[in-house]
């Protein structure tokens, strides 16, 4: 983790109490210095290198929502360390550590709203709550985002930015791998629109299911998007990966996406779609 | 030391050998009785020793090298086995074996991964971690499966799927993904049955369920306890502690409600009985499969449904 992923929710604090630290972030990619603020109304893209920063789910909702009308779905559900689970840290202490530091109570955000105008159900993960790992409560989320689209009939974006399986939770963890694909399943069969999102990164467990279950995979530049991890391909086939190995731009070559969009031309991306894809069927 | 035995079956593994070595000796009489007196006391320390494995142990016992992989059931298990090759799109992966085959005279459609016990058949068998084009293969299968109203029966050995630089190239996720989609609403009954490793998502795109079974010494994990033991404890020499913080056992699983049927494993395991394991895995598939196509297949469908919606467990 770089020194700026460490501070980014420190930043977003502190410039609102006018605190001088973070009135200046840096570049990972181009080392430039950013005032913060600007940063902040780029949504984390960096203005010099065009760098997509990875954000929290709830910049990402704000930044993807319109403003009015936002109702989050299914706010309250946390997790119940079903396996007793502890290696040097108990499960039930990372657990409530990744709350602190997020303060999220999982690692999946859903909310009801619109986008320009169109009713839709966002999910978007925090990949800062233990790598954005996907438990029971993210698959149940999920569940309830599919269940909330299912019933009012509204399409379902999501963003995902996860490390995969949350291993704490055992094989529960991976049983949430088929309950999602049913889900995405059961919006397919009512011809509901699901478009899914690929921010850095998106692998194993949730780009095994859902995330690359969609009408239309959307990535963000340059994320890392696979299911074995780059360091774990490379052990098992013990060559060098390929230049840009596992990066949106590879997929997109190999035809496993659609379409890679700048995080400032999301909205209006999505948009156009949805009012594609829902004109004759809405 | 005897290498096809683990480190803790190595007190059975003297015994066995003192025994083989008496039968070896062409005298009569007394031997007999020597000998049986050996068998007895072998099984009471088989049966000391298994009644109480660690889940680490277990583990062993689901990857041992002498434990019988899919191929070694097929004709024994089914009849008229008919393999059927490749996903129509790249190519024919060999660590997922199916086709069309009869259980008890009730045609089938089988579905296995495999593992390989030469270092030779290891390699073609790529050690049973498949590549999207097996999944993609088991599951043409399974749609042909669902036209022609045949059961979906699967065998899980797989220690997960392949990580390769060609496996990503050609879309690993999405053939995991797209066969978790397809098999949550299969119209066809499946069954599945973890005969050894049940590695991970690589396992879990064959084994979406209606009937989930596990023989009694193979796991079924979210990660393989080497995997965990490198990430949580940065050293893969940790996977005996790692083996038991996951509950991968067949008791761990059934007990959470995560699988349906454990399959009993003859004493010692599978390896020391194969035959009696074989008719064990036949019966409880017979069984298992004359009551499921008795359900007819929307409630088929919504017991799968339900089944899928209540995994997990959490706080409102």
């Amino acid at each position: 983790m770089s020194w700026l992923e460490k501070i980014l929710p420190s930043i977003t604090n502190v410039v609102k109490k006018n605190i001088p630290e973070g009135l200046w972030s840096k570049c990972p990619k181009c080392d430039s210095t950013i005032y913060t603020e600007e940063l902040q109304e780029a949504t984390y893209v960096c203005p010099k290198c065009d760098y997509h920063m990875r954000i929290s789910a709830r910049v990402r909702i704000d930044s993807f929502l319109d403003k009015e009308g936002q109702e989050e779905i299914a706010p309250n559900l946390v997790a119940v360390d079903p396996l007793k689970f502890k290696d040097q840290k108990k499960y039930k202490d990372r657990y409530l550590q990744a709350q602190k530091d997020t303060n999220e109570k999982d690692a999946l955000v859903v909310k009801k709203g619109t986008l320009n105008g169109l009713p839709v159900i966002v999910a978007a993960f925090e990949f800062k709550f233990m790598g954005g790992s996907m438990g029971s409560v993210v698959g149940e989320k999920f569940v309830r985002a599919a269940q909330e689209s299912i019933k009012t009939k509204a399409p379902l974006i999501c963003f995902s930015a996860s490390g995969g399986a949350r291993m704490q939770e055992g094989l529960f963890s991976l049983m949430q791998m088929s309950k999602t694909s049913l889900m995405v399943k059961l919006l397919s069969n009512q011809k509901i629109p699901f478009i899914s999102v690929l921010t850095d990164p998106t692998m194993g467990g949730v780009s095994a299911s859902f995330a690359m279950l969609g009408d239309v995979h959307i990535a963000e530049p340059n994320a890392l998007i696979g299911f074995a991890g780059p360091r774990v391909v490379e052990q098992t086939v013990r060559e060098e990966l390929p230049e840009g190995f596992q990066r949106s731009e590879f997929l997109l070559e190999k035809g496993a996406i659609d379409l890679i969009v700048h995080r400032h031309e999301l909205r209006q991306q999505v948009h156009t779609l949805l009012s594609a894809m829902t004109f004759n069927n809405g | 030391m005897n290498l096809d035995y683990l480190d803790f079956e190595q007190p059975i593994a003297e015994l066995e050998d003192k025994i083989e070595a008496l039968c070896n000796i062409k005298n009569k009489a007394d031997i007999t009785q020597e000998t049986d007196a050996l068998k007895s006391k072998s099984t009471v320390l088989t049966k000391k020793i298994f009644s109480s494995l660690s889940d680490w142990q277990i583990s062993q016992l689901a990857r041992h090298p002498k434990r019988l992989y899919t191929l070694d059931y097929i004709n024994t298990v089914f009849e008229e086995f008919t393999e059927l090759h490749g996903d129509r799109a790249y190519g024919d992966d060999h660590a997922i074996v199916g086709g069309i085959a009869k259980l008890d005279g009730q045609p089938v459609m089988f579905i296995g991964q495999q593992k390989g016990r030469s270092t030779q058949e290891k390699l073609k068998y790529n050690f049973g971690m498949p590549r999207p084009e097996g999944y993609r293969k088991a599951l043409r299968l399974m749609k042909m499966a669902e036209k022609f109203n045949l059961p979906v029966i699967t065998f899980i050995d797989t220690p997960g799927a392949y990580p390769g630089i060609g496996a990503e190239e050609r879309g690993q996720s999405e053939a995991i993904a797209r066969n978790l989609f397809e098999m949550s609403t299969l119209a066809t009954p499946i069954i599945s049955v973890v005969i050894g490793e049940g590695g991970s998502g690589g396992a879990l795109a064959i084994g979406v369920a209606d009937t989930m079974m596990m023989f009694q010494y193979s796991i079924y994990s979210v990660i393989s306890p080497e995997g965990c033991a490198s990430i949580l404890y940065k050293d893969v020499s940790k996977a005996n502690i790692a083996a038991e913080s996951l509950k991968l056992t067949s008791t761990h699983l059934k007990k959470a409600g995560l699988i349906d049927i454990i399959i009993d494993e003859p004493l010692g395991g599978i390896h020391r009985d194969p035959s009696k394991a074989q008719s064990l895995l036949k019966a409880a598939l017979i069984k298992e499969l004359n009551i499921i196509k008795k359900i007819s297949t929307q409630d088929l469908l919504s017991a799968r449904q339900e089944k899928l919606l209540g995994f997990g467990q959490f706080k409102d």
